[in-house]
């Protein structure tokens, strides 16, 4: 290896990102591959999250779709940033792993490099950017749209995003991707501010369940290959994904109480 | 018309030496050794701030003594290095080795070709499956690499540090006996050093996580200096 090109001495920059484009921007999520039109690639479906007490939840469906086939039944949505936040994208795969990738090492690199983390409004500000850099892609049918959420000061917080790197935070809950529509019907009607952490998980496998239901594209819950969806929450004490056997347990109950009740539990007229 | 003094590559690179030395022999120190579940950090450091130890990678962490400004700059591009390379290839290929040949080449050149060398002293260390599997590389300001067992010293008193702890290091140290060596070593005036002048931080195998550097400082730091 040879010595070390002047890049990497530049003063100031704490974002992996800004130096990757200089540096090696062949290895961008955005790089321009010059392609034209639009073309079809795998795509993740249906993320949801929700703050509950001590803490935020995120859960994700299993499937991934290419068209009317499915691409891959198990595929995970839900990913930790840090110690203290979670991203789930729906969209393009592809690009989203690649972009969740970035994210993580982006988050990293401005720890190591200024020797505290940034904060949870400042880790939502990157991932905006990050989002804005894929325009060109989404514009080409390979869009990514994620939620992020995380831990700070006491409690949970949630934010989602645009095509363009808008960026909103959300009260309470929030679901993207194709079933989501779904998902935030049966959350609106299901969602209280005072939810446990088992309450929460329930809440988010209900709200999957009914998505499964009403859209192709969201994996239900698989009781064959035992593929259930995937479950991370943030608290207090960091980052942690629900174990399989757990979210089994839990879904087992969801699955129970449909075989009475199909549509599930009636919400009151008043 | 002036004739410019020659000056032969011995005697310049000697000045050269002789200049790097001088510097980095008027800073404090800093000890790296192993213990029975990783590899030790600790540094004489009143400030809270600017760090003399710092995370590299997963399993790799950095050590620097002489002129702040110098080591900070290799500190930031070694971390630039290894996250390129682990989001280009993947975590497992980012090597202490890897990351100890680049310093080594670009102390090397900064050493002959610019004005003045750097006056810096690093190591590069990671931590292994087991202590079998540790590294210490200790780098100098004119790009030669020491692959250390064991331990390493860098800094003002390093003649003295090294030979104490050629005696007192043994191998399986627990990480108290380790802290209160270095402590003891790094304050050997004005007797062991306190928490509030000492910065800790280890690479500790056992560490769950996929990112073993962790500091030590606080009440944690404190229980580990008392007897």
């Amino acid at each position: 290896m040879a010595a070390l090109p002047p890049a990497f001495f530049t003063v100031g920059g704490s974002s992996f990102t800004q130096f990757l484009a200089t540096q090696s921007p062949d290895v961008l999520p955005s790089f321009k591959i010059g392609a034209q039109g639009s073309l079809d690639a795998p795509h993740g479906t249906t993320i949801i999250a929700m703050t509950f007490t001590g803490g935020v939840l995120m859960a994700g469906d299993r499937r991934a779709t290419l068209g009317n086939l499915i691409a891959q039944r198990d595929i995970d949505k839900v990913f930790p940033s840090d110690d203290f936040s979670c991203i789930g994208i729906a969209g393009s795969a592809g690009i989203a792993i690649e972009i969740v990738k970035l994210f993580q090492v982006e988050l990293e690199h401005y720890e190591k490099i200024e020797g505290s983390a940034l904060s949870l409004n400042g880790k939502a500000n990157r991932l905006a950017t990050l989002i804005r850099s894929n325009l060109g892609m989404a514009m080409q049918g390979l869009a990514v749209l994620p939620i992020f959420a995380g831990f700070e000061g006491g409690s949970g917080r949630l934010f989602s995003f645009d095509v363009t790197g808008g960026r909103y935070e959300e009260v309470g809950y929030h679901a993207v991707g194709s079933g989501s529509l779904f998902a935030r019907g049966t959350l609106k009607k299901s969602y209280r501010s005072d939810f446990d952490r088992d309450e929460a998980i329930l809440a988010a496998l209900g709200a999957l369940y009914d998505a499964a239901e009403e859209d192709s594209a969201t994996g239900g819950l698989d009781l064959a290959r035992r593929i259930f969806p995937g479950v991370s929450i943030v608290t207090s004490a960091g980052y942690e994904r629900i174990s399989d056997f757990e979210t089994a347990q839990l879904a087992e109950q969801i699955i129970a109480s449909r075989m009475s009740k199909p549509d599930g539990p009636i919400a009151p007229l008043v | 018309m002036s004739i410019p003094y020659y000056v032969g590559p011995e005697q310049l690179m000697k000045d050269r030496a002789d200049y790097a030395r001088k510097g980095i022999a008027r800073g404090r120190s800093v000890i790296v050794l192993q213990y029975c579940d990783g590899i030790l950090f600790a540094a004489e450091n009143p400030s809270r701030a600017l760090h003399k130890v710092s995370e590299m990678y997963d399993r790799i962490g950095f050590a620097a003594v002489g002129k702040y400004n110098e080591f900070e700059v290799l500190r930031v591009a070694g971390i630039r290095l290894a996250d390129l390379r682990g989001y280009s290839y993947d975590r497992a290929d980012v090597t202490g080795r890897g990351l100890a040949n680049a310093y080594a080449q670009t102390l090397g050149t900064v050493f002959t070709n610019e004005p003045k060398p750097y006056e810096v002293e690093l190591v590069v260390a990671e931590v292994g499956d087991s202590s079998d599997n540790d590294q210490i590389y200790r780098l100098t300001y004119d790009g030669s690499v020491a692959d250390e067992h064991g331990f390493a010293a860098m800094g003002g008193q390093v003649d003295q540090i090294s030979g104490e702890l050629t005696q007192s290091w043994r191998v399986g140290m627990t990480l108290r006996e380790a802290v209160q060596l270095a402590s003891r070593l790094l304050g050997a005036a004005g007797g062991s050093l306190q928490e509030d002048s000492l910065e800790v931080a280890v690479l500790d195998r056992t560490r769950v996580a996929t990112r073993k550097f962790s500091r030590i400082n606080g009440s944690v730091l404190k229980s580990l200096l008392s007897e």
